[in-house]
């Protein structure tokens, strides 16, 4: 019989006990007492969250496949489990051996949003680990932190002893070898430490000093230690068709997020959309074979009984063997019952062919990202969707059957003006205006159109990591604007808006471009009570208000300022391929309003051809369109 | 085909819920590559029906749930193909084809026809009280003994007096462990026979309660652990309504109970 952590009194106490009892299908059982590391996987917030995440599932079969080392999983207790465990004092455990994470050798966090920052302190808290790396020993685990926050690492900086910049695949094992070997040879934390940041892609916080000017930017970034690198390469796995991609994917009892089979095509994107991360940060676009992707997809379905499988890329219109892959999809899955999803797809005739065969025209929904009203802003966000696209596209679904259609924006993008705002509105009553262009006789009932907007945080490594990011009360402005002028509008009846929370975008925009001045404040917010700030019954924006006053801090510092060319960036130490003198470039040409053509149609010169592969190195052709995503 | 399923679920698979088990089967029957049948449409799913669920917390080696097969391998294969995809402290015991379908005739389902479970209810280590085994025991058979055992009933909305004695259909404090009940070192462990199913479904705490009661203290349903030894169906009721039976057991015109094991029912 399995031991667990907790006594079943406590477990019955909780809800949905099964978030902390492991033997997940797939979970992998070795004996700890006969590996050499220990690796526990973390993602900072609840388990049908976690569970739902794609690079830990890589990771843990990644690890899992030494012989030497046992990787196991946590992820954040919730509230009522948090209260137990800090009531009893039971230190945090590893699901799979039940063991306290505090006996590991390693303490893996993920980092996929700026709101988890404060869950990662009660990890390490509930754990009994020290919440700052200086003040941990030989006894404590290795805190090593990665995933596309790590890209700005700096409000973690005292919290992790490491952070992995870039892809899994590529250095971990030389990590664990050089542990390994450290560890054996009775070295220290520190050796191991300098050890460590002599590979290439990580960073030891530790290891540098930084100083501020008066106005409180960065003076100098320097490393402190002989072993630390003046610049971090970010780490790029270029051959995604032979790399690790787990085949038997851990299936979770309760329900998660994600609860099917995630089926990764290709990494990276050709479109450039300047306000977009992920877009700057997995240069060069890379694809996976498709003979590859045939194989992984039967076998995950085989060996989690998943319902579903769903196709997952940035832009999945760019991968160029789409259509064998769908198709084979269907073929083989329809008897069997295995829906497929998917996401972030042009349309065009031959997505609106695949979305008849796999979704109820009745229930699904058109989805369209402009991000921006009008066609100005858009060429200022580079976003290469014009209005003719939508409404062609929304059009031809309409004459399909389809009748709902989702539509997302961004409200406060560089340079915006309310004449750009209106637009938002035109743009969603023209689409209805559209539908009902169709005789009655031959519509499907009344169009149904969903207007979301997000407030605009500007992220590092993007053409926009200069800008000013709106204030609270001119989102708020903006928003009111959008509201009215959506009311005007001939069809405002079959137009429902939704919009995100301003207060929670001020943090993550001050988290998304923060610096090291931000670890203390982040300890201060902890200890007034803030966790899981990503939820909204728990966020509590007064006590951030109050922790920034503590502290000294401004918001307004690190959101409401347009940031000098020459000023050094608390991120500029890791190279992540894309140059700043692209990124400046691109900003400059939004500013102009400027379109930069996509990767296939043309290089910008971005800089990250430097990795030797992907589409830097396709023959061009003219294939790219403009993304409509459905 | 219609395929009737046992299983036990025991260990730490208590804390998972009904609903989470029935996610769980739809995964594992995919897994085990047996020719399921699908429901039509956009969201297919299998046709699956489960007997009575067992609350969180509790074990079973007796629970049930129907499938329908295009084709079947032996019932022996079955087993074993089910078994190659569970995760520890899931276990298929046994597996029956259901007699076809009987034209006009709508086919009784699992839950339908379940009448009554057996339990263990064992007392946890670390939960001692001032009474002995042996005086828990000699109190149990007092209490099983009385005329009358009046309970308050609360449903969410509804709260009635009703009297256990005509539900508990057999009890004694002298349970026997099972190879899936685990065990405890204290060994009290009390038998239960008791009414189940969608008209007078008694839980095996409601009756610790009200023996709690008659000690004359608070019954703790953590000091319990709650295990499921069989499920069966009453071969008096074959063919009788659900109305039906209400309408007699108001009358107190019951026939007397042939009760069998869930499996066995089509056998008889």
């Amino acid at each position: 019989m399995r031991k667990l952590a907790l006594s079943d009194e406590i477990l019955m106490q909780v809800e949905k006990p099964a978030r902390y009892i492991g033997n997940e299908v797939n979970m992998v059982v070795k004996d700890p007492a006969k590996v050499d590391i220990r690796f526990c996987m973390c993602f900072p917030d609840v388990y049908e969250i976690g569970m739902s995440h794609l690079g830990i599932q890589i990771l843990y079969d990644m690890f899992n496949k030494r012989e030497d080392t046992y990787c196991e999983r946590v992820y954040s207790p919730w509230m009522d489990m948090d209260k137990v465990l800090r009531e009893k004092n039971i230190p945090l455990f590893a699901l799979e051996s039940q063991q306290p994470i505090k006996d590991f050798d390693f303490l893996g966090i993920t980092l996929q949003y700026e709101m988890c920052y404060t869950n990662v302190l009660q990890i390490l808290d509930l754990s009994q680990i020290p919440l700052k790396a200086k003040d941990r020993t030989n006894e404590h685990p290795i805190v090593i932190g990665g995933g596309p926050c790590a890209y700005n690492p700096e409000p973690l900086a005292d919290f992790f002893d490491i952070f992995y910049i870039g892809e899994g695949e590529t250095v971990y094992d030389q990590l664990l070898d050089a542990y390994k070997e450290n560890k054996q040879n009775g070295g220290t934390r520190l050796q191991f430490l300098e050890k460590a940041a002599e590979i290439e892609g990580l960073y030891v916080p530790l290891f540098y000093d930084v100083t501020y000017k008066e106005d409180g930017t960065i003076a100098s970034f320097e490393p402190n230690n002989k072993h630390a690198k003046k610049t971090i390469r970010k780490q790029v796995e270029m051959n995604l068709s032979d790399t690790f991609y787990p085949e038997k994917p851990l299936v979770p009892y309760v329900k998660a997020v994600q609860d099917r089979v995630v089926l990764e095509i290709q990494r990276g994107c050709i479109r450039g959309c300047r306000f977009c991360q992920a877009g700057m940060l997995y240069r060069p676009i890379r694809e996976r074979d498709v003979e590859f992707l045939k194989k992984r997809a039967v076998e995950m379905i085989r060996n989690t009984g998943h319902e579903e499988i769903s196709l997952s890329s940035l832009s999945s219109s760019d991968y160029s063997q789409l259509h064998e892959l769908v198709y084979y999809l269907i073929e083989t899955f329809k008897k069997e019952g295995v829906n497929i999803s998917l996401p972030s797809l042009r349309i065009d005739a031959f997505a609106l062919d695949v979305m008849s065969k796999v979704q109820d025209i009745k229930k699904s929904s058109l989805t369209f990202a402009p991000e921006a009203g009008s066609q100005r802003l858009r060429n200022v966000i580079n976003k290469g969707l014009t209005e003719e696209n939508i409404l062609t596209g929304a059009m031809s679904a309409f004459t399909s059957g389809w009748n709902k259609v989702k539509l997302y924006f961004m409200l406060g993008l560089p340079t915006e003006t309310e004449e750009d705002i209106e637009q938002i509105a035109v743009l969603s009553d023209k689409i209805a205006r559209e539908y009902y262009t169709i005789p009655k006789s031959e519509r499907n009932g009344k169009v149904s159109i969903t207007t979301s907007t997000s407030f605009f945080v500007p992220k590092p490594f993007t053409p926009f990591q200069w800008t000013r990011m709106a204030k609270q009360e001119e989102f708020i402005a903006k928003r009111k604007l959008l509201s009215a002028k959506l009311k005007e509008q001939l069809n405002n009846k079959s137009i429902k808006y939704n919009w995100h929370d301003a207060e929670l975008t001020m943090l993550e925009g001050v988290f998304a471009r923060g610096d090291r001045k931000l670890c203390d404040l982040l300890v201060e917010a902890y200890n007034n009570g803030c966790i899981f700030d990503s939820w909204s019954e728990h966020f509590k924006f007064d006590m951030w208000v109050k922790s920034f006053e503590n502290l000294g801090l401004s918001m307004d510092f690190y959101n409401h300022r347009e940031r000098e060319q020459e000023e050094i960036l608390p991120w500029d130490f890791i190279d992540a391929g894309v140059t700043k003198a692209f990124l400046w470039r691109e900003y400059t040409k939004g500013k102009e309003e400027v379109v930069t053509p996509n990767c296939r149609k043309g290089c910008a010169g971005c800089g990250a051809k430097v990795f030797h592969g992907g589409v830097c190195y396709e023959p061009r052709n003219d294939a790219g369109e403009s993304l409509i995503q459905a | 085909m219609e395929i009737r399923i046992k299983f036990a679920k025991y260990d730490t698979m208590k804390f998972i819920s009904h609903l989470e088990v029935m996610r769980y089967f739809q995964k594992a029957v995919r897994r085990s590559g047996l020719d399921v049948a699908y429901t039509e449409g956009f969201n297919p799913h299998q046709i699956m029906s489960f007997a009575a669920p067992l609350g969180v917390g509790q074990t079973s080696e007796s629970e049930y749930f129907d499938i329908e097969l295009h084709t079947a391998p032996s019932m022996e294969e079955l087993i074993d193909r089910l078994n190659a995809v569970m995760t520890d402290g899931m276990r298929i015991l046994a597996a029956e084809i259901l007699p076809p379908p009987v034209p006009q005739v709508k086919r009784e389902t699992a839950m339908a026809l379940v009448a009554a479970s057996s339990y263990l209810v064992m007392k946890k280590d670390g939960y001692e009280e001032e009474l002995s085994k042996k005086e828990l025991q000699d109190k149990f058979k007092e209490f099983i003994t009385q005329d009358s055992i009046p309970v308050i009933k609360k449903s969410k909305k509804t709260e009635a007096e009703i009297d256990l004695v005509p539900f508990i259909f057999d009890a004694n404090p002298e349970g026997k462990t099972t190879e899936y009940s685990g065990q405890y070192e204290n060994g009290t462990v009390f038998y239960l026979l008791l009414s189940a199913g969608s008209v007078n479904n008694i839980k095996p705490d409601t009756v610790m309660e009200a023996f709690y009661a008659y000690l004359g203290k608070e019954y703790n349903p953590y000091a319990y652990q709650v295990h499921r030894l069989e499920t069966y169906a009453d071969l008096s009721l074959r063919k009788v309504s659900q109305q039906e039976i209400a309408r007699r057991v108001k009358e107190g015109s019951m026939p007397e109970r042939k009760l069998v094991p869930l499996l066995e029912y089509h056998k008889n």
